[in-house]
């Protein structure tokens, strides 16, 4: 498929490009877009970052989930433009070139995953919930993973990975 | 899915949003959390040629309770920030109660309250609340503000009455006469789903009595449906049960539900009734409790 980001560029003409500059896992990168290009196909198929998952593309599922200034978002009901100045992180930034994050451990531990299409939204929405609750229930897990769908698992993995990533990075933090 | 073209703006000041506004002469829309509009922009139920996004004008971003005791909320005031609010728990509970069911857990950090009354859904939430708290929205154009009362503000499903040029850029909860008590019970099939049914109460009780009383309905009707006659019924009472049964019956009278596949029109209405009952119930028994 011909990436949509290039496509825009070539019927670009006589439409206001704009200049976007977004810190994408820690890196600085700049890219001009239409407008009306969203979140989730710059980060596709500009910076071909191809993790983040588009599913139902209708703000209902939450695989598309990044996090822009640490704040979960759905990337396709967010505007390209919009992400100018912030900061995004898609699951590529999750782990370190030698180490998986304690969240995607957790997953593979706890086998919190089988087609894996919502996982990287999974994983993204539980890194702020752990941000800013280090040691939630089960019942807080669930309610913090409400807005992202899974239709594989029955969601009993997912939780589980999510307490077993609490409890790691609780113990690494002391 | 690709929303039509416009032009983009982001203005860091009210003053250049709404000089925008203006240049856009009707066709420019404000583009606040876009939790709603994102999705119509995409589905092309709206094809606006100018998006003014406001997200960068920090000073809209705030709520808190003036010296009087009202409640403004800030144009860019994010559902999770009322919904995470001590401020809010502790001294409007029907916000308080309502802000954890607004959509899911990740559109609540972007989509803001304001802008859901605006977007005047008959489905949404926050446009009961404000019925049932007397709620107004401060427009400010370029002539200055005004003040218009919630009922005024929605004009229809989906429409309000805001001229081209003006920006909603504050919502007034006005003080409690007393204390504010108050809830909000919604039934939806699944979290994000729209609601099949929902109930905003909001009762202001001095020395055992109720001051004050608003009650709204969501999604049973062609808009946010004021249930007056059954506020009207709470006040001077003491929430005994008798005045509760009644004013629950006429809650579920004024509904105008439609059968769809979320239920029938005869289920919806038992739904208020019901919702109506516990909301009122609990408000009595922890008033009792507190007392």
């Amino acid at each position: 498929m011909t990436s949509l980001f290039e496509e825009v560029h070539e019927t670009a003409v006589g439409v206001p490009v704009r200049r976007v500059t977004i810190t994408v896992n820690g890196e600085r990168r700049t890219a001009d877009v239409e407008p009306r290009l969203l979140l989730a196909h710059l980060l596709r198929q500009g910076f071909k970052l191809t993790g983040t998952h588009t599913g139902c593309d209708t703000t209902n599922c939450g695989a598309c989930t990044v996090l822009v200034n640490g704040r979960p978002a759905k990337s396709c009901t967010m505007l390209a433009v919009q992400a100018d100045g912030r900061e995004v992180l898609t699951v590529e930034g999750l782990a370190s070139a030698s180490e998986l994050h304690p969240i995607q451990e957790g997953f593979k531990e706890e086998h919190g995953l089988q087609c894996g299409f919502c996982t990287p939204g999974m994983m993204l929405t539980a890194k702020a919930l752990l941000e800013e609750n280090p040691n939630p229930t089960e019942d807080e897990v669930r309610w913090a993973l409400s807005g992202n769908l899974c239709r594989c698992t029955g969601y009993q993995n997912i939780v589980k990975a999510v307490l077993w990533a609490a409890e790691k990075m609780r113990g690494s933090a002391q | 899915m690709y929303p039509s073209r416009f032009r983009y703006e982001a203005p860091s000041s009210v003053a250049e949003a709404i000089a925008l506004l203006e240049e856009g002469k009707g066709e420019a829309k404000i583009l606040a959390g876009g939790q709603s509009l994102v999705p119509m922009l995409k589905l092309r139920f709206a094809s606006p040629e100018l998006l003014v996004d406001i997200n960068n004008i920090a000073a809209l971003d705030y709520h808190h309770f003036s010296s009087d005791g009202a409640l403004h909320i800030g144009a860019l005031c994010r559902h999770e920030h009322l919904e995470k609010s001590s401020d809010i728990s502790s001294r409007q509970p029907t916000i308080a109660a309502a802000a954890p069911l607004v959509a899911d857990p990740i559109v609540r950090t972007r989509g803001t309250f304001v802008g859901s009354v605006c977007h005047a859904d008959p489905q949404g939430d926050w446009a009961a609340c404000m019925v049932a708290l007397d709620g107004r929205i401060v427009a400010q154009g370029p002539s200055g503000k005004r003040e218009i009362p919630v009922r005024s503000f929605v004009s229809g499903p989906f429409q309000n009455v805001l001229a081209y040029n003006e920006l909603a850029v504050e919502a007034v909860i006005p003080a409690p006469k007393g204390t504010a008590l108050g809830g909000y019970m919604k039934l939806e099939r699944r979290v994000g789903d729209f609601a099949t049914a929902a109930v905003a109460v909001a009762v202001d009780v001095d020395g055992g009595r109720v001051t004050r009383a608003g009650i709204a309905l969501t999604g049973v009707g062609g808009t946010t449906i004021d249930a007056a006659d059954a506020a009207a019924a709470l006040v001077g009472s003491s929430l005994d049960a008798e005045t509760i049964a009644r004013a629950a019956e006429l809650a579920a009278g004024v509904a105008q539900p439609r059968s769809d596949h979320r239920g029938s029109a005869s289920y919806k209405r038992h739904i208020i009734n019901t919702f109506t009952s516990r909301l009122l119930s609990g408000i009595a028994e922890s008033h009792e409790k507190a007392a």
